[in-house]
């Protein structure tokens, strides 16, 4: 017998859309709610309101096993299940159907900080947070040196963690978890935060975890990490498995699910500002090598963005554009259709009809991330005929841009393929 | 790397399965965490005396500056009958339970939702978090008791091995404010008009207690009986007696632990019940 320690079968998980959106928050919702129920009860009888639709199933018939000291790898698209499964496994939620088995204890570092009171001293912290993890009093006696210098925090110790810096305070928390030592060690995306330095002692001691052949389960959007640190991978999409396999294939599956399901955006008749305005915007959309509409692309074979769109009469100095930007807001460029002046002349005026501005995106260019498009028509001083700033957004993958053997996230939205040169100047 | 693991029969095992409706009551489960509830309770008492300026010392003015009003309004100005005892020490006697009372209830009904974070992040039985907010509140209960034996000494009463009675009465205030809490804190999960109605149950719940007035206000027979359902009337009565004499409790303290069993019972099943829903919800 495999010496397992996850065995899960047919789990599934249904949410009342209602919990998730608009949850009946006051007595006054439920009495009318409870007359509605009363009122569908008496109509359709014992219909089975499971295929309601005001549910959901967060997760479907999900069954899967870990061996002991197995690293698993979890991707899936945001809403495909992974955050259900984490908190199924580490029991925060009871699935709604279905049977599981856990051997040992669980630690999650999706949980890093929780718990952690700014009115605390540091000290106060490891210990509140250590029995909140589940760790007995003697056991954090024991670690707190440990966790104290993992944790680099020094002579910070005695002071309220709410005057810890954001990096600090990360490092606190991260350092009471990683001593947690569980059997199975849930992992979610807990590299999306802090710095690069603190991103590389996450990576470091989930390296150590599975080097000492403890069970990892690995959530991560980030398949260079991914990449490296498992060998096998569950790909989830819509809240069911739809692949298990080596991470590599895993990976590759998983970049090519989006084809054609998202990158892709239409606009309504009339959606042109000035409702009777000569510019409509028709679609906008993201396109892959292969010239495939694609919610993600990835940067290192480069992509071209389209924007297809009707003049209902002729407009004389016309730029269509595009802004980029990352989610945060901030602008990655700014780039018009006629930038080029040999093409502006050409077009100095655009007759009515139907259009497609595509740009080419080159390759090494973008850093891996979720990115947004803006796009704006306009004659230059003129009028504005449309602005859409954020009419769409989809997502790069680096794999394979420079420097991901090293799997630590960089920081802009670039990631550029420079030229560099080493030349030693002194013995 | 050998002995590196325990053997996988020494390996606790989880199952996951759905919530069902009856549940076993695992109170062996809430032993094993007790550590969690002391960690817990101990960060109620320091965050609250950290974060307010007079720290223990609302724990002493707010006891003795309800009293004044009460011996005022109720003493002074209204003349109610007060057993005999001087009227602040015969209102204090019972505002000290019922402010325990009164917090812990208070406190534990809104600690769900206050502990959101904690419940949609890790696992751990949620009975905790109500529990160690109504541990909490008798620090201040602590405290405030020391300024009633003060007020004791000042008026020479002093009621010998009797007082020793008020640790299990004391226990008693607590079980009724966890009972209540805890149906409390599973409905305010769900139904936040909860937490708005709380101040005004307590309110009206103050004036069904024998704090102002004595139990003989209330006209014997039926309606004293119907009073007596009210467990806080066997605690105040209890607490009165145990500090200061008078009449013993009678059958109204029973009744009142028959009441609270009823509330505990019911309280911890509807808890037990909801709890896996409480993470979705929240």
């Amino acid at each position: 017998m495999p010496d397992l320690a996850i065995r899960v079968e047919n789990i599934s998980k249904r949410y009342r859309i209602g919990v998730l959106q608009s949850r009946p928050d006051t007595l006054r919702d439920l009495v009318l709610d409870k007359i509605h129920r009363v009122g569908h009860f008496l109509s359709r009888r014992a219909k089975n309101s499971y295929e309601s639709p005001s549910h959901i199933w967060a997760l479907k018939d999900v069954s899967f096993d870990v061996t002991r000291g197995q690293v698993l790898g979890i991707v899936g698209k945001n809403g495909a299940g992974k955050s259900t499964l984490l908190k199924i496994l580490s029991r925060v939620t009871d699935p709604t159907e279905g049977y599981g088995e856990i051997r040992g204890r669980v630690g999650s570092l999706l949980e890093v900080g929780t718990g952690f009171h700014p009115e605390l001293s540091g000290r106060e912290n490891i210990y509140l947070n250590g029995a909140i993890l589940g760790m007995r009093r003697e056991e954090i006696d024991r670690k707190f040196d440990e966790i104290v210098d993992f944790s680099e925090v020094g002579k910070f110790i005695d002071t309220p963690v709410k005057r810890f810096s954001s990096g600090m305070y990360l490092r606190l928390a991260f350092a009471v978890a990683a001593h947690l030592e569980p059997e199975i060690l849930v992992v979610d995306e807990v590299l999306a935060v802090g710095d690069a330095e603190f991103q590389r002692k996450c990576l470091g001691k989930m390296n150590d975890v599975a080097q000492e052949g403890r069970t990892v389960l690995f959530v991560s959007h980030n398949m260079s990490a991914i990449l490296r640190l498992t060998q096998e991978t569950i790909v989830l999409d819509e809240g069911r498995i739809v692949m298990r396999g080596p991470t590599p294939q895993a990976v590759d599956h998983y970049l090519n699910m989006g084809l054609t399901k998202q990158g892709e955006r239409f606009w309504q008749q009339g959606s042109g500002e000035g409702e009777s305005g000569p510019f409509q915007p028709v679609a906008l959309r993201v396109l892959n090598l292969k010239g495939e509409v694609a919610d993600t692309v990835n940067a290192v074979d480069g992509f071209d963005i389209e924007l297809e769109y009707r003049l209902d009469s002729a407009i004389s100095g016309l730029r269509v554009g595009l802004y980029m930007l990352t989610t945060r807001g901030e602008y990655v460029f700014t780039s018009f259709d006629t930038d080029d002046p040999g093409l502006f002349e050409t077009f100095s005026e655009r007759p009515a009809g139907r259009y497609i501005s595509r740009c080419t995106i080159p390759p090494y260019l973008m850093n891996e991330g979720r990115f947004v498009l803006g796009v704006n028509a306009s004659s230059y001083r003129i009028r504005r005929f449309f602005q859409d700033d954020k009419a769409l957004t989809f997502t790069v993958d680096a794999t394979g841009a420079p420097g991901t053997h090293w799997p630590e996230p960089r920081v802009g939205p670039i990631r550029p393929k420079l030229d560099w040169t080493i030349k030693k100047i002194e013995k | 790397m050998e002995n590196a693991h325990p053997k996988e029969s020494q390996l606790p095992v989880t199952y996951l399965r759905p919530a069902k409706g009856w549940l076993s009551m695992d109170l062996g489960e809430l032993w094993r965490y007790r550590e969690l509830i002391y960690f817990l309770t101990w960060r109620d008492i320091k965050v609250r005396y950290k974060q307010a300026v007079l720290g223990v010392g609302w724990a002493v003015l707010q006891p003795l500056l309800t009293v004044l009003i009460f011996t005022v309004i109720f003493g002074i100005l209204l003349k109610t009958p007060s057993q005999g005892l001087p009227y602040p020490l015969f209102a204090l006697s019972a505002l000290l339970p019922w402010q325990l009372f009164a917090t812990a209830l208070q406190r534990s009904s809104v600690s769900l939702v206050g502990n959101a974070n904690l419940i949609t992040k890790i696992y751990f039985p949620r009975l905790a978090i109500p529990l160690s907010t109504v541990l909490a509140a008798l620090v201040d209960f602590g405290v405030s008791f020391i300024v009633l034996l003060m007020v004791m000494i000042y008026y020479g009463a002093w009621p010998g091995w009797r007082i020793l009675w008020i640790l299990p009465i004391v226990l008693l205030t607590l079980v009724t404010a966890l009972s209540v809490g805890l149906w409390l804190s599973a409905l305010n999960v769900q139904y936040r008009d909860i937490q708005h109605m709380v101040p005004f149950i307590i309110q009206v719940w103050m004036y069904a207690s024998p704090i102002v007035y004595p139990i003989e206000t209330i006209p014997e027979g039926l309606w004293r009986s119907l009073y007596g359902l009210n467990p806080m009337v066997g605690v105040i009565q209890g607490f009165r007696w145990a500090l200061l004499g008078g009449n013993p409790p009678d059958l109204t303290m029973v009744v009142s632990m028959g009441v609270v069993l009823i509330l505990l019972i019911t309280g911890v099943y509807y808890f037990r019940r909801m709890e896996k829903t409480f993470a979705d919800v929240v």
